[in-house]
């Protein structure tokens, strides 16, 4: 297939294909790191992730509307106070979620998953009855559209670029959060031994409530960058879940590391695939070496150890 | 309707008579009859449907919860416009239509249940619905066992034709050959690059793009892609197209990953004003979501545009307006929704009865001069004559016409050489 392109051409598609493989990583890590902080840590099946991303989503569109309409010399930075409040909105429903629901689940993690689903339902019904049925359009600032030229014929999208970025600061601040903090701490110190942490003083009900909050708050950013590549309706969430859990599990669940290097080899899998063959086909064979590679090692790329 | 109708008409009174004055055009064509004395209800209908000396009951059977909401709810709005208006002047052989609203909830066992409910429990005289043709398929058994009457909006791939069923969308060649003509004309275009999503509408209509573009533009085609339904990444494709680089990219994604797949392309540099770019999915109901200044540029294959300028369209859209917002668009599939109840009420006072066979075999020909894509008219087949257009997206997420046939183009679900 290549026989027709001149070196040059063929150059420049190979780093573009490297650059679509890096942006697809970012994605994957964005949507990851929320689930794998309340699966992995937690052990909470939460279906609802897709719906906590789009919560984001929504959240952005209407910051987005609110800034045309009385701030409009402002928009060009909008977003970023966009992404703080999809933070603190999804952030804040998880919370609620985690009192109304989720702590009663704990000792039954696969009642999670049926009870989480039933809330992604209630999620899309309730964003259909305020938004509409309809797509919303998220109108972004001119800068972050189009493209950077690097060459003649080498060109990087800016809103991949963006991605890559956000996706860098929030892995280096979660896992600063997880490892360095004195809360990360507490969490772990939870995940590992419920009953001894409790013992030795602390507040195991607390560290839930802000644990869940966390991992649902970094889903709201993660769906409101991605009003910038994807669509934002009542159920585009469900676009993401499927990917989101494989990437989790495939990297080995509690484990940050893993996920990044669950994310990393399945994304560079995809796009090389798609570069060679058509699009669904090189999704199934992606799908059949992650299916291939778990049945050898169940627990995935990167397990935590811990004496039981 | 002059400026000062419409301004500040706030009274639901002149709220209904201003629908009702949306919908005249179609009144000159009317046949007599109907402005007769209302038939004796036994003579209309002898089959047992819920119809009274004074009402008639129809179904209105689409998904208002799901996925597809967010394209059905433009159909349902569409057909309860058209039911008020009908209303308005007078019903169908001097009954009011009522409707019965059912939920398919995406879900294609729920369209059969709720089918057959609306078939054997209310006795509907017709449906109104469905959208997917994995909904239309599972739906057809029921409406062929009890015997009912569907009117179908969507563009679909063809390959179907039923006694119950009126196909008031485009099958695949309506939609596809005339776009294709223009464009290689147009833009002296010779290779094209097909992407659509993974699934039988894409995948037929691309087949019959495939032999047009070889067999009678004598042209190229230099890739095909399909991905699965709801993918959001496609800058590997968007790299092979910077490859290949066709003169043309022939696309029918669907649902979200439209969104993705454009935003993808602005932001890869493809600039549409430089790249053709034909697409037979987008209408302005997806630009909603896409956002106008993501998609400006690329030309669409359809049959009706919202911008359309005729008398018709010019007293619709404001209707429509009127009783959905201002902020509504309306798409291809909404105007094909909304002409299903015109033509069955035309269709009952042809046959002078409510009966489905009557119904069924007074079909052909029948005529309805008042829709807003013009005129169209039933074919044997049970498909509609109509004209294909192409518009070209603009800013504000509006199309502008740039081609319409000069004849209706005859629908063709089976074409030879095609499959």
């Amino acid at each position: 297939m290549f026989g027709d392109y001149s070196l040059g051409d063929l150059g420049s598609i190979f780093v573009m294909q490297g650059f679509a493989g890096l942006i697809l990583f970012s994605v994957y890590v964005l949507m990851a790191l929320g689930l794998a902080i309340i699966f992995g840590q937690m052990g909470v099946i939460n279906m609802a992730h897709g719906e906590f991303m789009i919560l984001g989503a929504y959240v952005t569109w209407m910051t987005s509307n609110l800034f045309q309409a009385y701030l409009p010399g402002l928009f060009s930075g909008y977003f970023f106070l966009a992404m703080i409040l999809a933070f603190v909105a999804s952030g804040a429903l998880g919370m609620l979620v985690e009192w109304a629901l989720i702590r009663h689940l704990y000792k039954r993690p696969l009642d999670t998953l049926l009870a989480t689903w039933g809330l992604s339902l209630m999620l899309q019904q309730a964003y259909r009855s305020v938004f509409g049925a309809r797509e919303v359009g998220v109108e972004l600032p001119q800068w972050m559209l189009g493209s950077l030229h690097v060459t003649e014929s080498i060109e990087v999208p800016i809103n991949g670029v963006f991605v890559m970025c956000l996706t860098v600061l929030i892995t280096i601040s979660v896992a600063y959060v997880m490892y360095k903090s004195r809360w990360g701490r507490q969490v772990r110190a939870v995940v590992q031994n419920r009953i001894m942490a409790g013992a030795v003083g602390i507040n195991t009900e607390k560290v839930d409530r802000y644990t869940f909050g966390l991992g649902c708050g970094i889903a709201g950013i993660a769906g409101s960058a991605f009003t910038m590549i994807g669509s934002t309706g009542p159920t585009s969430g469900q676009l993401y879940i499927v990917d989101t859990f494989l990437v989790v599990v495939f990297g080995g669940a509690a484990s940050l590391l893993g996920t990044i290097a669950s994310a990393f080899s399945i994304s560079q899998t995809q796009s090389t695939l798609e570069f060679f063959m058509s699009g669904s086909m090189a999704k199934v064979l992606t799908l059949l070496a992650v299916v291939g590679i778990l049945m050898l090692r169940p627990q995935g790329l990167f397990a935590l150890k811990v004496r039981k | 309707m002059s400026d000062e109708e419409n301004k500040g008409l706030l009274s639901p009174l002149r709220r209904k008579l201003l629908m009702g004055m949306a919908a005249i055009p179609a009144i000159t064509m009317l046949p007599r009859a109907s402005f007769a004395q209302a038939p004796a209800t036994s003579a209309v209908n002898t089959t047992g449907l819920a119809v009274t000396d004074t009402e008639v009951t129809v179904g209105i059977l689409h998904s208002a919860t799901g996925t597809m909401a967010i394209s059905e709810t433009g159909s349902i709005e569409a057909e309860k416009l058209a039911i008020e208006q009908i209303n308005a002047m007078g019903g169908v052989l001097g009954r009011k239509i009522k409707f019965i609203q059912e939920d398919g909830a995406s879900d294609w066992p729920t369209f059969a249940e709720k089918a057959k409910k609306l078939l054997v429990n209310d006795k509907v005289a017709a449906i109104m619905g469905c959208w997917t043709s994995a909904s239309r398929k599972a739906v057809l058994p029921v409406m062929e066992q009890y015997n009912g009457m569907l009117y179908y909006p969507t563009f679909y791939e063809g390959l179907e034709q039923s006694k119950n069923v009126i196909y008031t969308g485009q099958e695949a060649t309506q939609q596809i050959l005339a776009g294709l003509n223009w464009i290689a004309k147009e833009k002296g275009a010779k290779t094209f690059f097909f992407i659509g999503s993974d699934y039988i509408w894409p995948r037929t209509s691309n087949k019959i793009a495939r032999k047009h573009v070889e067999n009678v533009l004598k042209g190229k085609v230099v890739g095909e892609e399909y991905y699965p339904l709801g993918n959001t990444q496609f800058n590997s494709v968007i790299n092979k197209i910077k490859l290949t680089k066709p003169d043309v990219i022939f696309t029918d994604v669907v649902g979200g990953s439209n969104v993705a797949f454009y935003k993808q392309l602005k932001a890869a540099g493809i600039d549409l004003s430089k790249q053709a770019l034909l697409t037979i999915s987008v209408t302005e109901d997806e630009i909603d979501g896409i956002g106008g200044e993501n998609i400006a540029g690329a030309y669409a294959c359809m049959k009706y545009f919202q911008t359309l300028d005729n008398p018709n369209n010019k007293t619709f859209v404001p209707a429509f307006k009127k009783m959905w917002g201002e902020k509504t668009v309306i798409g291809d599939v909404t105007q094909a929704a909304y002409l299903g109840p015109w033509l069955w009420k035309l269709t009952v006072e042809k046959a002078g009865s409510f009966d489905v066979d009557k119904i069924a075999a007074a079909s052909p020909g029948v005529e309805f001069k008042g829709a807003p894509e013009g005129y169209v008219r039933i074919h044997e087949n049970h498909h509609l004559w109509s004209k294909t257009r192409v518009g070209r997206a603009k800013l504000d997420g509006q199309f502008e016409l740039i081609y319409e046939t000069a004849d209706l183009v005859e629908p063709d679900p089976f074409p030879k050489g095609y499959q």
